[in-house]
């Protein structure tokens, strides 16, 4: 018969084997892949909305017409070949063989109608001008369908292979059937991974199987081109808000690969021996200073230019990214660095030694009378924070009489989409970053719009800077398309579009049993491998 | 006693009514939009608009009040603007894990707080009561996330015999269910437990210097019979008070705790539709909390009348 002090000592005795078990994370076995990503995935409809995490998560589910690879040049993906008119004005798409949607039902040009159809209800830039200047979208038969547009359109193949939100993705008819302001209720794909609705937690977990009926192409992958070889069963998304915590789970072995570590938490993250950190996104973000160009004083570009010149990109980037200064460079520029058509023509206002003199200067000019200023910073969401302090400090410098309001991002949200006068609601700034990828060119630009009422939030207007969008866009060659990019460069930058606080990039960081993870504006799963 | 606990639950009703028209006009006048973050930063005002109006939230206020009441008293709380899902599926995913975090939590609490507030009580004065208090102060003060953070990092990534994060459901094993969760109910318990080795204390020592007490001693009642027996039972009614009070911190501190420790809970869940501005999971999971408030309440009335036969209703 056991005693009490027996009992006691065998129920530690099992208790602490059983907690010095091993975890099961680690005993897991190759075939699945457990992820950390960016946010919470709330939904699967890429085209209802346009946040990065629901595109993310949709490239495993369903496939594009076609890809870019990490020149940023489309590649046909489902599209076999393609043909176009010497004017541009038809294009002749023929989809690849065998292609299948999850359901088993093969994918047909009128699948591929109707996405399209959805996509350029919500596209504004690209999809927008397609759709403008459509004659007609036909499925010619089950694999060939054509656009016959009046006006040529030569960014046909960026168009329909874009990663910029909402990005074009194939769905069945019956799906991309669904009102493009009304969310999808069915998530049938036609890419390498199924999604497993019946063990979805939203804002806790979402789950991917293998789709055993895709048919990758033949070339290597890159990017969003070549063969989508998925070498796992599963991919389970894990999300984990606290950054802290995340970063544990990674060096506890609990997860595979964390898509955005905290730049706090990286140093901890390298001390571990089985952890690695690279770079993710070669393209990188751009912080923006966003200003209401309605009221005064921003109406007028005087005051826009003492904000301009009075901008220390090196403060905003410290106060993002911290002291890792391979993180961040100034950008004198709109657009992306170490791409085709970065320019910094025009942007010597962005350079040099900051003169808050000549900015108190501009300022009087402009008729400004100390009245108050209204920056909307958003305190949850740590890109924002830090500019919006750096920005509430620059601007008493300069002897702007500043209203710091703290709110939080979906606040930010709605506020900023007020035309109402700033002692009335409305606002004078806020602070927002764009990723990379949508500031390669004009197109997915949404920033850089300058049509007035129809821009984005504060509503820009320049006729010049719209011309030069539009020579873009008409550019035959890539000398014409950088011509015309400098030029929009320097027009944008006269007339202070926005402020460009300098451009930044973030980490990414997998356990070192992990190989083939790529730099990207996105994660990239196929041909990633785990031992 | 039927009667009571029929008037009590019937008693609930407009409580719920008042905090559900509480909730939705709070939600109603709160800044943000839930269109604009569906519509995320690439979307054009025009979009924002069209999205809002297809969800119903350009309606009038009582339009849109009366549709979700009538829609409650038929048992359906709606549905989740950002995943289409039922609210009652999601609260019906994520009630294990905080179910079972807070009952673990109050086991634990219960266990050692009370016997650390008799003791402290019963060696007032010695370096026992002062360390007992000590620890009371130290989980009242420090904060719930600072715990967490420091028991996973000594438990977790140091001595590598528990899981940073997670949640393992109880039909997947007690083991596994249980090592996901000590660390999070250590963590949350501790204010839990400080707050009532406190009042255990406080309330033990005003019936220890009671006349009857001194009578017990001296008819020769045992140590452990008149402190668990006699005086405690007497003290109970000051800490099933404060037991059913804390409910509320337990559910303030586990949408804490469910957040550090990846916990799919309705914490984690009411943060994230707050953050989203997804109104009908707000309003849905307040709606739940408010009422399971309201019935810890009433079952700590009715559990006076078992210390203390005085008491009838």
């Amino acid at each position: 018969m056991i005693d009490r002090r027996g009992f006691l000592t065998t129920a530690a005795a099992a208790a602490s084997g059983a907690l010095a078990a091993p975890r099961l994370s680690l005993a897991a076995d190759s075939k699945t892949l457990r992820f950390i990503p960016q946010a919470n995935l709330a939904n699967l409809d890429p085209i209802w909305t346009t946040q990065y995490v629901v595109r993310n998560g949709s490239l495993l589910i369903w496939d594009m017409l076609y890809g870019v690879n990490e020149k940023l040049e489309p590649q046909p993906q489902m599209v076999e070949a393609h043909e176009a008119s010497g004017d541009f004005k038809t294009w002749t798409f023929r989809l690849r063989p065998g292609l299948k949607f999850h359901d088993g039902e093969p994918v047909r040009a009128r699948d591929a109608v109707a996405s399209i159809n959805r996509w350029m209800a919500r596209d504004a830039t690209m999809g927008g001008v397609i759709k403008k200047r459509l004659d007609a979208l036909e499925a010619v038969d089950d694999r060939t369908f054509r656009f016959r547009l009046n006006q040529p359109y030569p960014k046909m193949l960026f168009a329909l292979g874009k990663s910029s939100t909402p990005t074009l993705f194939i769905m069945p008819e019956r799906i991309a059937a669904t009102d493009p302001f009304k969310q999808i209720s069915e998530y049938v794909g036609s890419g390498p991974m199924r999604f497993k609705r019946d063990e979805w937690v939203p804002g806790a977990k979402a789950i991917f199987e293998r789709f055993d009926g895709y048919v990758p192409r033949a070339e290597k992958a890159d990017w969003l081109s070549g063969g989508k070889r998925i070498h796992f069963e599963r991919i389970e998304w894990q999300i984990v808000p606290d950054g802290a915590t995340a970063s544990a789970a990674l060096q506890n072995g609990e997860v595979d690969w964390w898509e955005t570590p905290l730049p706090d938490l990286v140093p901890l993250l390298r001390q571990s021996a089985n952890v690695a950190v690279d770079i993710a996104d070669p393209l990188g973000n751009i912080g923006s200073f966003r200003i209401n160009h309605l009221y005064p004083p921003f109406n007028d570009v005087r005051a826009r230019r003492a904000v301009q010149i009075a901008v220390n990109q090196e403060d905003y980037m410290s106060a993002v990214v911290g002291d890792d200064q391979s993180l961040w460079k100034t950008l004198p520029g709109f657009f992306t660095p170490d791409t085709p058509l970065y320019t910094e023509f025009g942007g010597e206002a962005l350079k040099g030694k900051r003169d808050y003199e000549l900015a108190k200067q501009l300022l009087a000019d402009s008729g400004y009378k100390n009245e108050p200023v209204i920056l909307l910073v958003a305190t949850d969401v740590a890109i924002t924070k830090a500019q919006g302090d750096v920005t509430a400090d620059l601007l008493k410098r300069i002897g702007v009489n500043v209203q710091y309001q703290a709110l939080d991002w979906g606040t930010v949200g709605q506020r900023r989409a007020k035309k109402d006068p700033p002692s009335e609601g409305g606002w004078n700034i806020f602070h927002t970053w764009h990723a990379g990828a949508d500031c390669v060119n004009p197109a997915p630009y949404i920033a850089l719009d300058c049509s007035g009422p129809s821009a984005w939030f504060g509503w820009p207007k320049s006729d010049l800077v719209q011309a030069k969008i539009a020579a873009w866009y008409d550019a035959p060659d890539l000398a014409a398309e950088k011509q015309a990019i400098a030029e929009l460069n320097k027009a944008a930058m006269d007339h202070v579009v926005y402020v460009p606080t300098g451009f930044f990039k973030g980490y990414q960081a997998w356990r070192k049993n992990i190989s083939g993870v790529v730099k990207a504006p996105f994660p990239v799963f196929w041909d990633v491998t785990k031992a | 006693m039927f009667a009571y606990i029929a008037r009590r639950i019937a008693s609930t009703i407009p409580v719920v009514l008042l905090v559900a028209l509480f909730v939705f006009s709070l939600l109603y006048i709160a800044p943000g939009d839930p269109a604009a973050i569906i519509a995320g930063d690439q979307a054009t005002p025009a979009d924002v608009d069209r999205i809002r109006a297809s969800l119903g939230l350009d309606r009038p206020f009582l339009v849109r009040f009366f549709d979700w009441f009538w829609h409650i008293l038929q048992g359906d709380l709606g549905t989740s603007i950002f995943t289409n899902l039922p609210v009652t599926h999601m609260i019906a995913q994520r009630i294990e894990p905080t179910l079972s975090l807070m009952m673990l939590t109050l086991i634990l609490s219960l266990t050692l707080a009370i016997p650390m507030g008799v003791l402290a009580a019963w060696k007032h004065g010695t370096w026992i009561d002062r360390t007992v208090m000590m620890v009371a102060v130290l989980g009242f003060s420090t904060p719930v996330f600072v715990i967490g953070y420091v028991l996973a990092y000594v438990f977790a990534l140091r001595l590598d015999w528990l899981p940073v994060q997670g949640f393992t459901s109880i039909s997947e094993g007690l083991i596994p269910f249980l090592r996901n969760l000590i660390l999070p109910s250590v963590a949350l318990g501790l204010v839990y437990m400080a707050l009532i080795a406190r009042i255990t204390r406080a309330t033990m020592l005003d019936v220890l210097s009671q006349d009857y007490i001194r009578t017990a001693k001296a008819k020769g009642v045992g140590q452990r019979g008149m402190l668990f027996v006699h005086a405690l039972k007497n003290a109970a009614v000051p800490i099933v008070t404060i037991v059913g009070i804390g409910f509320a911190a337990l559910i303030g501190g586990a949408v804490v705790t469910e957040s550090v420790f990846a916990i799919p809970g309705l914490g984690r869940l009411t943060v994230d539709a707050i953050l989203r501005r997804d109104y009908p999971v707000i309003q849905g999971v307040v709606l739940l909390f408010s009422f399971a408030y309201v019935l810890v309440n009433l079952g700590v009335d009715l559990l006076y009348t078992l210390f203390d036969p005085r008491i009838r209703y």
